[in-house]
């Protein structure tokens, strides 16, 4: 299989007024054609910082790019001027945001929101652009997509809205979708529909998604693989099999403990403690490690490398070291993992 | 890339962590009230900061600036009319203008054409004029000028009197006049605030709170009285009030309270359903209680910002209505009467305008910069 | 929409009537007749004009006359002018008030609106600061303070344009600066807010992420959004375009009605006063209402539901 992206190393900073905040601390991470990659974290974990520096689109000049590489078919967009990134937004990249309330331009017809692209990058004239946009309309499953395109957001529902968002990044049949938290902000009902409707779309149009989330639950059903960021650093990436059935890194663990499945009931929720490290000050040794409730005295002064597992499959966490104590997750997330398998069976 | 520096991997520290202290829920960084964190915000604002001071000389200069020097208000005397600023010590360095000389350049056809048109122009006193020719001339019409500086205090042989700022078209003492009308400016402005404070305050919570048919027909009251320009209001008051301060503040209060009101009642509509009242509430608060404990607190901060800009409005308006004859009338002064007389002279007198135009442009950038700050202060999205 | 504008007539008309009837107990309130100009006329002539402006009638009737001849335009003769009617004097004066508040107005917020949408797409930038400062002067410091700086500066220090009066189109530059500093600082301060605000939220993220240039960004998507707020400020600006005419032409002494009204202030001329006041009124009204129709026009969440509340 080729390489669509490479990330190698990537370290991207902050400058504010209590100085450099390191949002991003060397992340790494490849994406196949066609592929969809996962990237699992909590809030300030760098994940989102990821995606909008694939985008080229941090916040200047307070946001940088202090080194590594994003290779997008052999080229570093790092290296890429603000005009030559203007010419792969929206064409060859593409990206769906969390909010769909507030990413549409209010006071611009729908229609007219989805043409703007093709019209740039397509070249094509305003007739075709309409009729373009209205078959896109058609289908993120939009019903009257005539009618619909000379609204304006105010006249859409949030699920609706979102739609026009997939559709407006879909225009220009992207080869890499990236697609920021795009359920987070919708009701449950309508985030599944959201869901189904990316992972149709991505099968008909062939191209690769990296899927940023919160939420494992919703991991399992579009991902191929995964990646677990937290304190902006990939802390383990490897298969959806890997990262349910086999995780290693602790906080791994924690992200599986901590999600309600239906058998949960009676049994208490794996809950990580304390709060993300404040990346203005980032900790030495592992980030983690203040919350790890299997911390090794080593997490405090060294930093753990990436640990291989298998050759999909590799955690950055000294427990992994061939001289480490050997632990076992928790019970709980243990039952978990076989929860996973069983529902895996029966399917 | 896994594990490329075996060597150096300190082996005997993987061994599980002992903990000191449980250091995973510890908070960064002092907790601090709303409160502290807008004076913080406050206090940070250099400009804000600075017109607080500023404002704060302006009115002790406004009460003790009068009787600083033993010129009264009202002493006229035509034989020491328009004399120019004159500053003890200062008046010894020459460009400040404080050195009791009017000057300027006079043409003529030739150089006596032009130091006759100065001598005209300074009461004849042609032994306390100082010529400087500027420009021979070549004959022709206006060519040749002159700077001449009239020793004003020496020709009256007043040279022992100091007038500050100088003295107005009757002799009075501009210094004096310049901050009894800043009194009086302050004096309008801040009643006039007050009274739409306690007033759109009351009547716009009394609006939310209620709220239904009470609120309905408050509100259309106000939407018609809003719908009549303050301007015509303050113009219609003036005609048949008597002209003064209580008229200015009368005819600025009847519709400066409705802004003030619309916002209370805004804010206290949000704030009366949200949770924390309704708790009050349900717990048996009585009304009063949930205003004063719940209501008022919450809603302080947008009112003081409101209050604040309504204060350089009402300094502008009082001027405005000096300026064009319907404030406030001789003998008595205010910055826009003083601004109006001004005016009349500022060819040959540009001093009696300079000062009182400064001060009322200071007075109002420094109102503006506070409720400027003040705003910043009380937004939560400006706490860093 | 339709029972808006209907409901916003209705108010409007509620306002100019109140306005009207204060107006004219005030007047009845007032001190002078046309009469107390002419102290030479014979009881009997004084009873002919009494008869000719119906003021023998009973209040209840003139009053009614009155709103009568406000519907059709009579505001009442001047005292002062040979009993010129008011509307007349109004009417000869708007020329040079008119072009003064729209130049004003017009290049004002114009001028405004380009200094504001640069402080913000270049913000914290040294063009930000230098704009942040002049918006906060020019909306502190009163015009006629400008007024006087300009016209002793450019006029009778420089030179450079005529001191007073009202001939061509230079000696409408002064006033109009003086005029136009208002409205250009509110507008500057308004848009660099509207536009920051604009500039950082989730669409302009999204125009982004589509690949349009940086000025389609800025223009298409942000300008727009940043603009309708404005319309809210026009109000404000309006009143200082007539406030501002007053002092404006009272110190350059130019013929319009600001002046005028200074004018009939100092002679008591109450008539010309009421009428100039009530044409403000009337200016102010329809200006307020034209503005929210405007905001309803432009702002497409406003048009939608505008017609439901």
């Amino acid at each position: 299989m080729s390489k669509l992206l490479e990330v190698k190393d990537l370290k991207v900073s902050f400058n504010t007024y209590n100085g450099e905040v390191q949002a991003v601390r060397g992340v790494s991470f490849d994406l196949n054609k066609g592929e969809t990659l996962a990237i699992v974290g909590e809030s300030g974990s760098g994940k989102s910082v990821t995606s909008t520096t694939l985008m080229g689109l941090l916040p200047k000049p307070h946001g940088f790019v202090k080194s590594g590489q994003i290779l997008f078919e052999g080229e570093d967009l790092v290296k890429k001027s603000a005009k030559e990134m203007q010419e792969i937004r929206g064409n060859d990249i593409a990206m769906v945001f969390q909010d769909p309330m507030s990413s549409l331009n209010p006071t611009m017809k729908v229609g007219n929101q989805i043409m703007e692209g093709l019209i740039k990058h397509q070249n094509m004239n305003r007739a075709d652009a309409k009729k373009k946009a209205t078959e896109l309309l058609e289908l993120v499953g939009i019903p009257q997509p005539d009618v619909r395109m000379n609204q304006f957001p105010h006249q859409f529902s949030g699920g609706m809205r979102q739609r026009v968002v997939i559709a407006i990044a879909l225009a220009c049949n992207p080869k890499l979708l990236i697609a920021d938290e795009p359920t987070t902000a919708l009701d449950v009902t309508i985030q599944a529909q959201i869901l189904e409707l990316m992972k149709k779309v991505q099968e008909e149009t062939n191209s690769a998604l990296i899927f940023i989330t919160h939420d494992l639950g919703v991991v399992a059903n579009v991902a191929d693989r995964v990646a677990v960021m937290y304190a902006g650093k990939v802390v383990e990436v490897g298969t959806v099999d890997d990262i349910f059935y086999n995780p290693k890194h602790p906080y791994t663990w924690g992200l599986l403990g901590s999600m309600p499945t239906l058998d949960s009931t009676d049994e208490e929720l794996y809950a990580i403690p304390g709060s993300p490290p404040d990346l203005l000050n980032p900790p030495k040794g592992d980030a983690f490690a203040p919350r790890n409730k299997f911390a090794l005295e080593i997490d405090t002064v060294m930093e753990p490398p990436m640990f291989k597992v298998s050759d999909t499959h590799y955690a950055a966490t000294w427990l992994l070291h061939e001289d480490a104590p050997k632990i076992e997750p928790p019970e709980s997330v243990k039952r978990r993992m076989q929860g996973f398998s069983k529902m895996e069976g029966e399917q | 890339m896994a594990a490329n520096n075996q060597n150096k991997i300190p082996k005997e520290l993987l061994v599980p962590l002992v903990r000191k202290e449980d250091t995973s829920e510890k908070i960064s960084g002092p907790s601090r009230t709303f409160g502290q964190d807008a004076r913080r915000t406050f206090f940070k604002n250099k400009l804000a900061v600075v017109s607080v001071f500023l404002i704060i000389i302006i009115i002790l200069m406004s009460i003790f600036g009068p009787s600083m020097n033993e010129h009264g208000s009202d002493d006229q005397d035509l034989m020491r009319a328009k004399m120019p600023p004159h500053v003890p010590v200062l008046e010894n360095i020459s460009w400040l203008g404080f050195d009791g000389t009017l000057s300027g350049k006079y043409r003529g056809d030739n150089v006596e054409a032009a130091t006759a048109n100065a001598v005209a122009r300074y009461d004849n006193n042609e032994e306390f004029i100082d010529i400087k020719v500027v420009d021979e001339g070549d004959g022709s019409r206006n060519s040749a000028v002159v700077d001449a500086t009239y020793h004003i205090y020496d020709a009256k042989d007043m040279s022992g009197e100091y007038f500050w700022l100088g003295t107005d078209t009757l002799g009075r003492d501009q210094w004096t006049r310049l901050w009894e009308g800043t009194r009086v400016s302050l004096i309008i402005a801040f009643v006039a605030a007050v009274i739409g404070l306690v007033v759109g305050v009351a009547y716009g919570g009394i609006a939310g709170f209620y709220g239904g048919r009470i609120d309905n027909v408050m509100m259309r009251i106000i939407e018609i009285l809003s719908g009549i320009p303050t301007l015509v209001v303050v113009l219609l008051m003036m005609l048949v009030l008597q002209p003064g301060i209580t008229s200015i503040v009368i005819a600025l209060s009847i519709t400066g309270w409705t802004g003030m009101a619309r916002i209370v009642r805004g804010e206290v509509l949000k704030l009366k359903n949200q949770e924390f009242v309704l708790a009050a509430r349900t717990l048996g608060q009585s009304d009063g209680k949930v205003i004063m404990k719940h209501l008022l607190p919450n809603i302080s901060g947008i009112i003081i910002i409101n209050t604040m800009f309504t204060i350089p409005d009402a300094i502008f308006f009082e001027a405005f209505l000096s300026f064009i004859g319907m404030g406030i009338v001789p003998p008595d002064a205010s910055l826009g009467s003083l601004i109006n007389a001004g005016f009349d002279n500022l060819r040959l007198y540009p001093y009696l305008l300079v000062y009182p135009a400064v001060l009322i442009s200071l007075i109002m950038i420094a109102f503006n910069l506070i409720g400027d700050g003040l705003r910043d202060a009380f937004d939560p999205k400006m706490h860093k | 929409m339709f029972r808006y504008i209907l409901r916003r007539l209705f108010y409007m008309l509620i306002t100019l009537f109140i306005i009207a009837t204060v107006t004219f107990f005030l007047m009845k309130m007032l001190p002078g007749s046309p009469l107390s100009a002419e102290d030479k006329l014979s009881e009997e002539q004084k009873a002919i004009v009494l008869e000719k402006y119906g003021l023998n009638d009973p209040v209840p009737i003139q009053y009614l006359r009155y709103l009568g001849g406000l519907v059709k335009g009579d505001l009442g003769v001047s005292f002062a002018f040979d009993n010129t009617p008011v509307t007349k004097i109004l009417m000869d004066r708007m020329g040079p008030s008119l072009q003064l508040g729209f130049q004003a107005l017009l290049i004002g917020s114009f001028l405004g609106i380009i200094l504001g949408l640069i402080a913000a797409v270049f913000r914290n930038g040294a063009i930000d600061y230098t704009s942040t400062i002049f918006a906060v002067l020019g909306s502190s410091i009163p015009n006629f303070v400008f007024a006087g700086l300009l016209q002793y500066v450019f006029a009778v220090q420089l030179n450079w344009f005529p001191v007073a009066l009202w001939g061509g189109f230079e000696y409408s530059i002064l006033p109009t600066i003086a005029l136009m500093i208002f409205p250009m600082a509110t507008a500057a301060r308004f848009i660099r807010t509207e536009m920051v605000e604009v500039l950082n939220s989730n669409f302009i993220l999204t125009a982004r992420a589509k690949g349009i240039s940086e000025t389609g960004v800025v223009f298409r998507h942000g300008l727009r959004n940043g603009l309708i707020p404005l319309i809210t400020v026009l109000g404000p600006m309006a009143v200082s375009m007539i406030t501002g005419s007053m002092v404006i032409e009272q110190i350059f002494a130019i013929p319009g009605i600001g002046e005028q009204f200074v004018t009939s202030v100092t002679l008591n001329d109450y008539p010309t006063i009421m009428g100039t006041t009530l044409l403000f009124a009337f200016l102010f009204v329809v200006i307020i209402l034209i503005i929210d129709l405007l905001y309803g026009l432009i702002d497409p969440r406003i048009r939608v539901s505008g017609g439901n509340n």
